[in-house]
């Protein structure tokens, strides 16, 4: 893998990235090293072809928007402190107690997960899950079992079961609140980026 | 209290008829002579009948003219002995289930002790009468009839029903407690009480370190039996559920060997180190073992349902058939059966399920429901029956240091193995949830078993006693003192909340989701291989064992069809339901209902269907209310109304008919994906459950925002909810009949 003295003078702001993510600098390292290793053509970034040659990625229904998800805003290109940002996000949570009330939340709060997991339903960044984007998701996790009948009602009745204030969307607020009795701080954390 | 009245005096009546008949015995020796065994069985089991008083007197002048006339054609004759075994097999049985029936009529008592308690209770009290009749104790309980009759169906049951994914999510924490736990408990066990048997005031010199050890490894297990009846009733979270759970049905294949391991060492003359690498090879190879034979089984019935489309009668049976086999084929191999045979109920659920009816389906939940009852409350009571004897051998210091050590070393164990493991969790232990497996590692009918299995040593007895007095301060002291406990320390319960279609469709997606940053950061976790094998189950696996047309069932799929129909049922219903009168019975039947444990899933899914239903019907309400009537500040666009259009058309009139025709087509092979979705593996039991459903309607207005006018109906809603609970799983059943056939 590699000395870290080597990394710690590849990668710039070394001490920044942990303060900001929070992962220790064995982890900034091993990250560092996957980031090259997807890095084929070596420009000290990623682009979006990188991500689709990693094989599983292709076949995971969700595949293009995670990918997406990378690469915000229309940028074709990811620098590896952006990289780190969006992964700390599924770093398992724990308490910080050195951090005063008045510090900003760490970023693999769980409200900055349920925001991840928000933003890939939310396509057209507006806030609110609307019913086509809702389809969609449905359409890509379903596959071809199910028919567009049956994935239209299913949809309305995702609709209902989280929609409160009856506008046909779901805001950010109520996706929170029909996520409320599952374990995010569980269900989105991966251990190995303890 | 006269229900009690009425139980109290026929145990009395038994007594009196007993009495009776034992002095009318003594007075005719010949009849005696000739069949006092089968008379004092007689007796002694079927005396709790009534009718029985009727069968007497006949059978005394039959003898005397047997006596008198031998050779006297006989018009009335009484052959005993020919059904004797399943009379009496039938008779316990009875005896099993109308003491069921007697704790339940009155009520407050399963709140109190539980129920395991109070059979034990009536085993002693049957096992006292019989002893006092025939001054030995009763040959009810063998080894044999336990392990091949009396388990078998529990653990089954245990197996199928299981909830798969926190299961497997849990599934190394769950072996780490479960294989070192278990050898942790019985080496210390073991080596503690021969450390106790050194100190010569206690004069029990004579008890060698083998024989320690041999008696440390069959009490430091875990019983799942005595596990399954005390928790069902205390409803902890269910990641603590499946914990303790799982603990104590995985420790089995390490408790067979060790036990097998150390008789056979009692046997031998010497040990050399070959023996004991024989012996931890021998563990991996039972373990495995039990798993290799339980898949192979499962994947044998699942192949097997799938050509059972014309034979629907006789599905069920094949569950139980392949399920038992691979029981009896493991044990036979001496694997250990209990790995088998949940490995067997849980590799082929999946795609039997999908396979078979409706019918078949319900048909196999209430047969295994009402087997592993039968059998549990059977393994309690005659715990209290072979109990009473002469075979006991006290012994102060033996037993009481044994109790204090399977306590003290089952709370270190714990505490450090939880030390060990919350490191490489995630979801961390706490300090409450370590307190319940330690406290909840109860032991119960295996470790008695064991103990009659061993050979006839001069310690036997003082083995006996001690595992009896161990068994019996586990399963009453911490078996009643678990649930003041739970609420004490507030350990999570579980959440009593329905499942959402919305609910499903986010964790498949965050499981979608964490698979993809799983592939990103180049790591391959747990949601990288559940992913895998998901992926190969759907291309390869699922064209095996599944029919054609019942393919593609997804469970969100699965689900969302189900409460669609019972939304669909209940407008029909709506337009239909008459007044107080069916309610009523209704009500009457639910309560019932309520308080029988094993049951309790389905009631759990009846209340959170029913809490969908009254969701919706709300919704249809408020709809009418706030689309049409009260324009909302933004514009009505033309999503939003055909997005309307489209509910409305679904859900009205008789849309509902074509809504169940074109369902119908989906209807075949529904499978009962409820393992996903319930949070918590039972519901009511202790008699509090119409608090729960009380308590359960009081957040239907939380999770929506209803306009000020809702009260009014929501309170409606809160007294109707306990009465629809059975109309809605019946009415189910039979509509899916009628789809299904």
């Amino acid at each position: 893998m590699g000395s870290y003295s080597s990394h710690v003078s590849k990668i710039e702001d070394l001490q920044g990235i942990i303060q900001e993510t929070g992962f220790s600098k064995a982890h900034v390292c091993r990250l560092y090293d996957r980031f090259e290793g997807l890095d084929q053509n070596k420009a000290g970034q990623l682009s979006r072809e990188d991500f689709q040659r990693i094989g599983e990625l292709a076949v995971n229904p969700l595949g293009d928007r995670i990918i997406n998800a990378f690469f915000p805003d229309g940028n074709q290109t990811l620098d590896f402190r952006s990289f780190i940002r969006i992964l700390a996000c599924f770093r398992p949570v724990t308490v910080d107690k050195s951090a005063g009330p008045n510090s900003p939340e760490p970023i693999n709060s769980r409200s900055n997960k349920l925001r991840f997991a928000f933003q890939l339903y939310d396509q057209d960044r507006d806030g609110k899950i609307s019913r086509d984007e809702l389809f969609q998701v449905l359409r890509m996790m379903l596959e071809a079992q199910v028919t567009d009948d049956q994935l239209d009602s299913i949809t309305d009745r995702t609709i209902q079961e989280a929609d409160l204030d009856g506008d046909g969307a779901i805001s950010f607020e109520e996706f929170r609140k029909s996520l409320e009795n599952v374990n995010l701080e569980h269900k989105m954390s991966i251990r190995f980026l303890q | 209290m006269s229900r009690c009245s009425i139980w109290i005096g026929i145990l009395l009546f038994e007594l009196l008829t007993r009495a009776s008949l034992f002095a009318e015995t003594i007075s005719e020796p010949k009849a005696a002579a000739r069949t006092s065994n089968d008379s004092d069985r007689w007796e002694s089991v079927s005396s709790n009948r009534p009718e029985s008083k009727a069968i007497q007197p006949v059978w005394k002048p039959e003898q005397e003219e047997n006596q008198s006339v031998a050779a006297a054609l006989k018009v009335f004759s009484l052959d005993y002995h020919h059904v004797q075994v399943p009379f009496e097999i039938t008779l316990w049985i009875m005896l099993a289930s109308l003491a069921k029936i007697g704790f339940h009529l009155y009520i407050k008592l399963p709140s109190i002790v539980p129920e395991s308690c109070l059979l034990i209770i009536v085993g002693l009290i049957m096992g006292g009468i019989i002893y006092g009749v025939n001054g030995r104790s009763a040959p009810v309980m063998s080894t044999d009839i336990f392990f091949l009759y009396l388990l078998p169906p529990i653990v089954l049951d245990a197996g199928y029903f299981m909830p798969s994914r926190p299961f497997f999510e849990n599934i190394g924490t769950i072996l780490w407690y479960a294989v070192v736990g278990t050898m942790w408990n019985v080496f210390g066990i073991g080596l503690s009480l021969y450390g106790i048997c050194q100190i010569e005031s206690f004069g029990l010199k004579d008890i060698s370190l083998l024989y320690n050890l041999l008696f440390g490894s069959l009490i430091a297990a875990v019983d799942p039996v005595a596990v399954l009846s005390v928790f069902e009733e205390i409803h902890v979270n269910e990641q603590l559920h499946i914990l303790v759970f799982g603990e104590s049905l995985l420790n089995d294949a390490v408790t067979v060997v060790l036990y097998k391991l150390f008789k056979t060492f009692c046997t031998m003359p010497s040990i050399g180190m070959s023996d004991v690498l024989f012996g931890i090879i021998k563990f991996f190879l039972v373990g495995l073992g039990g798993l290799l034979v339980g898949v192979t089984y499962g994947i044998i019935a699942a192949l097997t349902t799938r050509f059972t489309e014309n034979i629907r009668v006789i599905e069920p049976l094949f569950v139980f058939l392949y399920s038992y086999l691979s029981y009896l084929t493991a044990e036979m191999f001496q694997f250990s059966g209990i790995v088998a045979i949940i490995a067997c109920s849980m590799s082929m659920k999946r795609y039997v399920e999908a396979n078979i009816s409706q019918k078949s389906h319900t048909t196999i939940k209430y047969f295994m429901k009402m087997w592993s009852s039968v059998s549990e409350t059977l393994i309690f009571i005659f715990l209290g029956v072979s109990t009473i004897g002469d075979k006991h051998e006290w012994s102060w210091p033996y037993v009481c240091f044994t109790m204090i050590f399977c306590l003290v070393w089952r709370a270190v164990g714990v505490i450090f193995l939880t030390f060990v493991v919350n490191k490489f969790r995630v979801n961390v232990v706490t300090r409450k949830d370590q307190f319940i497996i330690a406290y909840g590692g109860l032991r119960g009918a295996i470790c008695f078993s064991l103990v009659f299995l061993l050979p006839n040593f001069p310690q036997k007895k003082l083995f006996t006693t001690a595992t009896i007095v161990v068994i019996f301060f586990t399963v009453f002291v911490q078996g009643m003192t678990i649930k003041p406990l739970v609420e004490l320390l507030e350990v999570k319960r579980t959440s009593q909340a329905a499942p959402t279609v919305s609910e499903q469709i986010h964790i498949r997606f965050l499981d979608h989701l964490l698979a993809g940053i799983e592939d990103i950061c180049g790591h391959w976790g747990q949601y990288y291989w559940k992913d895998r094998f998901e992926n190969f189950n759907t291309k390869y696996l699922n064209k095996v064992f599944i029919r054609e047309q019942h393919l593609s069932k997804s469970s969100i799929v699965v689900l969302y069809q189900k409460l669609e129909k019972k939304h669909a049922i209940e407008l029909a219903e709506a337009g239909q339901l008459a007044g107080a009168p069916s309610l009523a019975s209704l009500h009457d039947e639910h309560t019932a209902e309520v308080s029988k444990s094993p049951i309790s899933p389905e009631q759990l899914d009846n209340i959170q269907e029913l809490l969908i239903r009254n969701l919706y019907r709300i919704r249809q309400t408020t709809q009418s209310y706030s689309r049409h009537t009260l324009p909302q500040g933004k514009n009505s666009n033309q999503a939003k109304e055909i997005f309307l259009r489209r509910q409305e058309s679904l859900l009205k009139d008789d849309g509902v008919l074509n809504l169940i025709q074109r369902r119908s087509i989906c209807f075949a092979g529904e499978s009962q994906k409820k393992g996903k979705l319930a949070r918590s593996l039972t519901v009511g039991g202790y008699g509090g459950n119409k608090n729960n459903s009380a308590d359960q309607s009081p957040k239907l207005p939380k999770s929506m925002s209803v306009t000020p006018q809702q009260p009014s109906i929501t309170e409606w809603i809160n007294e109707e909810e306990p009465e629809n609970l059975q109309s809605s799983d019946e009415n189910d059943i039979n509509q899916k009949g009628n789809d299904e056939d």
